[in-house]
């Protein structure tokens, strides 16, 4: 009956529109109205910082399209060929048939050397901004509930985008990746036990062989991005489920979101950006030169060239390696490689200290609520100097990774510089955290203050007395709401000792180990607590101007 | 263009409190939210000649990509791909690239450039705000999954039936198994490779570079050779793999300087010959300082001392450099005389 009305509604007005009648098709089929219902209009709200994991989506993308054109040209395969092409220096070489196709696509594909260098360029830029995006999540505590999976969702995609990256350089198989790739089959020789049997079959026998740079591209394409698309569109899927977070302003509470519109404001300005990021990669690759491997040579294991340096984001782990001394132990006809084991262990374990950093939190604070309001890092001191204490410990490691480019830049002493990579290991973050942590106290106080007592002016008034003050102006209601929006958690207490049926009852560790990391994140010597009504009252009928 | 010249009508109702000015509208509680400040208008809201010219901002930045776009295919059709000019500031660089490069990043930074000043300017930025519904589910839905699993569970009997649960967990537990097993071709089992060289007694040292046989007059006090072993080609299948253990460093040192003694015997008056694949993690050593006779890998800046056996001075290697065992033939070419004692390269567990 309802069709037959409907029917009729139509034949009064004639046919739908075109565009309504392929929506109502794809809607028969597939559900988009219900999924454009809750998603067209979804509201987004507005900050600089909320564009760092857009540069990473885009350059992700950027990556794929270019990276599938690549694959076009590129034949992943060792066998030796001897050098025809156009670059002279290099004719009559023998080399592998990876690097002879990458000569291919840099010197006779017309725009192959800019869409490789546009890959290269946008692995980069998609490393660092998952960095800086990952950054941005942390110092406001926008991995706080519901959003800790997506955190680690976000944190795979960055361990994985490292190693893409690190199967992807090696493809060309020149003598810089080819070293970096010598370096990897060391470290796995390291690992006790099964470190021989590990290389062998990672490489087809002895290092080189003729399988790693086909194997490296089947993980490099096809097992790698695979599995970062998938956890993409999850992280963005989440996002979109969550509702993304905001700052404390006012109208914004945590039960809302405020900004504008999907459509048309964010289709336009987000899918603008694509294509800005994407500009501007494009540009950078047409007067920045990236990897060029003809100045680099085809790979000898038995050549090198100074100033070998990985892609920033694997500096790190080079740093690692560098600095670690070379502890060696030999018994019962075994060998213990510590100096190169060690780092390969420590090296997953700087990133999972900053990765499971949510969890120790949310269990010192015990909270179990939804946080959708953005944190103002001087707001979380111990939270903010945690993570500038990390940051510290991976620039440290950075400045180990390139000690040569240090030592030959700065004129300094190549030992110094790895001396001073080795105490700073341990001592940097230390420092980093005690000093961030007074700052954002510092910054607290400053709030405090401009609450209580208003704006300083800049303006000077002399009193009859003589006496010069200077002029501050009170806050408005939406600075003080915003300033007065945070959250502060008291300490978190041991039980009494005695249950309620008056019988001791056994303190766990666990459970003193929480007060006093809880005592350390919220005791009055950790966090400024902010003024209250009755405080700003006081001050502001008490004596006005002050 | 100044705001006088706004019609009257199009500006917005004069604001009661200069900017600035404060007045808390909350005395109860100060700190409370004001809720969403009132939408503060835009010139192109108010000003049908300005919203105009942004329209024609982003149709001339859409035009530029269009132009940009026509520019690439002509770049693409007209220039050699050989072709080389300067930039400043930059240098000689390839024409082509530089000119694909620009006009492709011209053509999508400006659409990116349209659409976000179309965004900003002409399309509304009224905020509005959406509720948020908790992510848990509520109490009702929860028990209702609950109950629907049990009845799931009831009806398949997996509690009840131990021997199928049982049964089946080890089926599924043992199926990777094959997968595992398939992996193992991957490669040869080491055995005992990572210890033999190519090197054995009466191998010739050749010189990598000549791929002339060397005698001791070719090595001069202070200088740094590379040799790989007499036999050796580039064109040989497995070359890199061999060249990858057998490379040599010759360096020839004053008898005297020699603090070694084992040193000294293992080479030939002052001639020593030394594994070239640093035991840290396997790269080529290549830096060698002749006054104090210590080599620096470059990777990461292993140094050994080669007047003393080799042994390492500074860096993260773990043990001293491999020597191989060198005399002179009767023909006057200097000769390996066994392979190496020791396994080259990076040490691993194996190797005791």
């Amino acid at each position: 009956m309802s069709t037959a009305s409907t029917t009729d509604a139509r034949d009064k007005r004639g046919k739908a529109p075109a565009g309504e009648r392929v929506a109502d098709w794809a809607d028969g089929r597939l559900g988009i109205y219900s999924l454009a219902k809750a998603n067209m209009r979804k509201i987004f709200p507005d900050h600089w910082s909320f564009m760092l994991g857009e540069v990473c989506m885009y350059s992700f993308i950027i990556i794929i399209l270019t990276g599938v054109y690549l694959t076009l040209f590129f034949h992943p395969s060792m066998n030796e060929v001897e050098y025809h092409g156009p670059y002279v220096p290099l004719q009559g070489q023998l080399m592998s048939e990876a690097f002879n196709s990458t000569m291919h696509i840099s010197f006779e594909v017309r725009g192959g050397l800019l869409i490789r260098q546009i890959h290269h360029w946008a692995a980069l830029v998609f490393l660092a901004g998952m960095f800086v995006h990952m950054m941005r999540v942390f110092f406001t505590g926008a991995f706080r509930k519901p959003r800790e999976v997506n955190w680690l969702f976000g944190f795979l995609l960055f361990v994985l985008g490292m190693f893409t990256g690190f199967t992807g350089y090696s493809l060309p198989d020149d003598l810089l990746s080819g070293t970096g790739v010598r370096f990897m089959e060391g470290a796995v020789l390291s690992v006790p036990i099964v470190g021989t049997y590990l290389s062998f079959f990672l490489f087809g026998g002895e290092f080189p062989g003729g399988d790693f740079v086909a194997r490296f591209y089947s993980v490099h394409i096809l097992l790698l991005p695979g599995i970062m698309l998938g956890l993409m569109v999850a992280h963005l899927i989440l996002v979109f489920y969550h509702k993304h977070t905001q700052f404390a302003g006012p109208g914004k509470t945590n039960n809302n979101v405020v900004g504008m519109p999907l459509l048309p404001v964010y289709m336009a300005k987000a899918g603008g950006f694509f294509f800005l990021v994407f500009g501007v990669i494009a540009i950078i690759s047409a007067i920045a030169t990236i990897n060029p491997i003809w100045t680099i040579g085809p790979y000898r294991p038995d050549q090198v060239s100074t100033g070998a340096q990985p892609d920033w984001y694997m500096g790190f782990s080079e740093g690692l390696i560098r600095v670690m001394p070379g502890w060696e132990i030999n018994f019962w006809g075994h060998t213990l490689v510590l100096g190169v084991f060690i780092p390969l262990v420590i090296f997953p374990l700087v990133l999972v200290a900053i990765a499971v950093y949510p969890f120790i939190e949310s269990w010192v604070t015990g909270d179990k609520r939804e946080h959708h309001i953005l944190d103002r890092p001087r707001n979380a001191p111990t939270r903010t100097a945690f993570g500038v204490a990390w940051i510290t410990w991976y620039m440290v490691l950075l400045i180990g990774g390139g000690n040569d480019l240090w030592a030959t830049h700065f004129h300094l002493s190549i030992n110094a510089i790895t001396w001073f990579v080795r105490i700073a290991f341990f001592v940097a973050p230390v420092v980093a955290f005690i000093i961030t942590k007074r700052i954002c106290l510092g910054l607290q106080r400053r709030d405090r203050d401009k609450i209580l007592h208003g704006r300083e002016t800049g303006i000077i008034k002399r009193l009859p007395h003589g006496e010069f003050i200077e002029v501050h102006e009170p806050l408005s209601q939406e600075q003080l709401h915003t300033l007065t929006a945070h959250e502060q958690y008291k300490p978190a207490e041991i039980g009494p000792a005695v249950d309620e049926n008056g019988v001791a009852r056994k303190i766990t560790r666990r459970e003193k180990l929480r007060a006093k990391l809880s005592k350390g994140y919220y005791s009055e010597d950790n966090q400024i607590l902010k003024p209250t009504v009755e405080e700003y009252k006081e001050i502001t009928s008490g004596h006005g101007h002050h | 263009m100044s705001s006088q010249d706004i019609p009257e009508e199009n500006l917005p109702a004069e604001q009661g409190d200069a900017h600035g000015a404060v007045k808390v509208a909350d005395e109860e509680n100060p700190f409370s939210d004001p809720g969403l400040p009132p939408h503060e208008h835009r010139i192109q809201d108010i000003d049908e000649r300005a919203a105009k010219r942004s329209e024609r901002t982003v149709a001339l930045l859409f035009t530029v990509s269009m132009l940009s776009t026509i520019a690439f295919i002509a770049s693409y059709v007209a220039i050699p791909v050989d072709k080389a000019i300067y930039v400043w500031p930059i240098g000689h660089i390839s024409a082509l690239n530089f000119a694909l490069g620009v006009t492709l990043g011209l053509a999508l930074f400006c659409i990116g450039a349209g659409a976000v000043h179309w965004a900003r300017t002409l399309m509304s930025d009224v905020e509005v705000a959406d509720e948020r519904h908790p992510i848990e589910a509520s109490p009702e839905v929860k028990a209702k999954v609950l109950a629907d699993f049990k009845q799931g569970a009831k009806e398949s009997a997996i509690g009840r039936r131990k021997l199928i649960r049982n049964t089946m967990l080890g089926a599924v537990a043992m199926v990777p198994l094959s997968g595992v097993v398939l992996l193992r071709d991957l490669g040869p089992l080491p055995g005992t490779k990572l210890r033999h060289t190519t090197w054995a007694k009466g191998k010739k040292l050749v010189n990598m570079n000549t791929g002339e046989p060397l005698r001791p007059a070719d090595v001069a006090v202070g200088s740094l050779t590379f040799a790989m072993p007499d036999g050796l080609s580039e064109e040989d299948h497995d070359f890199q793999k061999n060249i990858a253990k057998d490379a040599l460093m010759i360096v020839r040192i004053q008898p005297d300087n020699i603090k070694s003694k084992k040193s000294l015997e293992w080479g030939h008056e002052g001639i020593l010959a030394y594994s070239k694949i640093c035991t840290h993690v396997g790269c080529p050593i290549s830096l060698y300082e002749q006054q104090t006779h210590h080599v620096l890998c470059p990777c990461h800046q292993s140094t050994f001392d080669l007047a003393d056996a080799g042994q390492v001075i500074f860096g993260p290697a773990g043990h001293a450099l491999p020597q191989l065992r060198i005399t002179v033939g009767e023909d006057g070419y200097l000769e390996a005389l066994s392979d190496f004692e020791e396994p080259v390269g990076p040490a691993f567990w194996e190797r005791g």
